[in-house]
């Protein structure tokens, strides 16, 4: 009985030398990465090229593995960061960073080729961070939507927006 | 001058089985790929061919470290017996061709049982010397699991001595001139085969290794070319039964056109693919399934078959 069963297991698992292999041999042959993968991460500029980012420090405190560090600069009224530094090394690639950053600044794009041979290059800063575009997010620009005064919009003038109501003009 | 004619001649004897060991550990992982949908080692040289190479170049490179509690003599010398006895075995191997060395020894399938009874004492001592739980406990399972099939082993093989009346490997083989003794000893092979697996811890009898349970099992404290030792000493044990296989029931070297030393190569090496297709395809039992197997089926089983054998020579007057 055990020998039937266990040729007839030996017979299923032979007739597999004549199926497809599911390899990807990997440098010469590419897998397709979705648009969502998580890999790399980026700092994006808004579509007037301005830097996202304005340190609000929540990927940083949201991270699990502590490895986004940064600075807000000490400049008068503004907000982008005077250093921008993630530890790839430590990096999960769990993209909650990007979940919760409110500018979309900081996205995770489908690269992982990210291979060192000193620990120390995996540690990027905010020049090799930051790149041009606007990554994932093309149309949106945080201080359009947000409801503040900025960059010559005053409030109310965004698109979603409706001109501030007046405290004192409100009549019972 | 016949002195180091033979000596040569073992040593070069030696060398072919080593290699094909070594050899045997990329077919293996190669084929197993395939069975499992994927490729397996195949960047390096064509086909992947030096990764045996390479994998020496790496194993031989590795820190050779002794646990500071273990036994050292005998931690040493254990990779060393597993080796040995399974190399010396091939020396009764009735290849043909001239290309065996003692092939004809009066003894030669008691000196074959011996050999695989002195690689336990291996295994155990690795097990034991190594001081560590892991360790141990595989040296333990090693020692129940391979005495306990080596004693049905012993008896269905006797099956096959009784029809050729001789232990010499070669009057074996020549007694399969008509009839491969598979046929009137279906079930002494059944018996065989099965503890031959179990002598050479393959799966799906490798629980003295037991990796997902005992980490690497009696090898686990071994590393460099001592566990390379165990590493090549299970390969060759492959081929040993293999070899063995077919000169006791596949008619050792018997077949049309080809020269014998040709076909014994072609049997043995269906029976080491079939053993890899094993691996690949069955699961490893519980231990008390192991025990129960080999005392209340294939103990009986090769007892049936000496009785049967006997009865039948018996009545037929031989
Ligand atoms: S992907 Fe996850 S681990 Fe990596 S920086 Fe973002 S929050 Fe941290
Ligand atoms: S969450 Fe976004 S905006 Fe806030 S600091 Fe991080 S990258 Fe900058």
């Amino acid at each position: 009985m055990y020998v039937l069963t266990s040729l007839r297991s030996a017979w299923l698992t032979f007739k597999h030398l004549f199926h497809r292999t599911e390899t990807v041999q990997y440098p010469e042959q590419m897998p397709y990465l979705a648009p969502r993968t998580r890999g790399r991460i980026v700092l994006t500029r808004d579509p007037d090229g301005h830097e996202r980012c304005v340190s609000c420090y929540l990927c940083s405190a949201v991270c699990p593995c502590d490895c986004i560090s940064l600075q807000r600069t000490s400049a008068p009224n503004q907000w982008q960061p005077e250093f921008f530094r993630i530890n790839f090394s430590r990096c999960i690639f769990c993209g909650l960073c990007e979940e919760a950053c409110p500018t979309s600044a900081i996205q995770l794009i489908p690269d992982f080729e990210m291979s060192e041979y000193n620990r120390q290059n995996l540690v990027y800063e905010k020049e090799n961070l930051l790149i041009a575009g606007t990554g994932k997010v093309p149309e949106y620009n945080y201080y359009r939507v947000a409801g503040i005064d900025a960059f010559g919009k005053h409030k109310g003038e965004g698109p979603a927006e409706r001109p501030p109501v007046d405290p004192r003009g409100l009549m019972p | 001058m016949s002195v180091l004619f033979a000596f040569l001649h073992a040593l070069a004897l030696l060398l072919a089985v080593v290699t094909l060991a070594a050899f045997l550990t990329w077919v293996e992982r190669r084929v197993l790929g395939f069975w499992q949908d994927r490729l397996g080692p195949n960047r390096v040289g064509w086909q992947g061919i030096l990764q045996v190479a390479a994998d020496m170049i790496k194993i031989f490179f590795k820190q050779d470290w002794i646990p500071g509690f273990a036994d050292k003599p005998t931690f040493i010398a254990a990779p060393i017996i597993v080796l040995a006895s399974v190399l010396l075995a091939f020396a009764v191997i009735p290849f043909g061709n001239g290309v065996d060395i003692v092939g004809a020894l009066n003894v030669g399938l008691l000196f074959f049982l011996g050999m695989t009874s002195l690689s336990v004492y291996g295994v155990v001592l690795a097990g034991w010397s190594s001081r560590s739980k892991f360790s141990l406990l595989g040296g333990m399972r090693a020692a129940a699991q391979m005495i306990s099939y080596e004693v049905f082993m012993g008896i269905a093989v006797i099956g096959v001595v009784m029809q050729a009346g001789s232990f010499n490997l070669e009057k074996i083989v020549a007694a399969q001139t008509h009839i491969w003794f598979i046929v009137p000893q279906f079930f002494g092979f059944l018996a065989f085969f099965i503890a031959g697996i179990a002598e050479a811890h393959r799966l799906p009898f490798d629980l003295p290794e037991g990796e997902n349970e005992l980490g690497a099992g009696f090898h686990t404290e071994y590393s460099s070319m001592k566990f390379g030792m165990f590493f090549v000493g299970e390969y060759a044990g492959i081929v040993l039964l293999s070899a063995l296989s077919v000169a006791l029931y596949f008619g050792g070297g018997h077949g049309p056109i080809f020269p014998p030393i040709i076909w014994f190569a072609l049997k043995s090496s269906f029976f080491v693919i079939f053993l890899i297709l094993l691996r690949a395809a069955l699961p490893r039992p519980r231990y008390d399934q192991l025990m129960s197997y080999g005392w209340k089926l294939m103990f009986p089983l090769a007892i049936g078959n000496l009785a049967v054998t006997g009865g039948v020579m018996i009545a037929l007057g031989q």
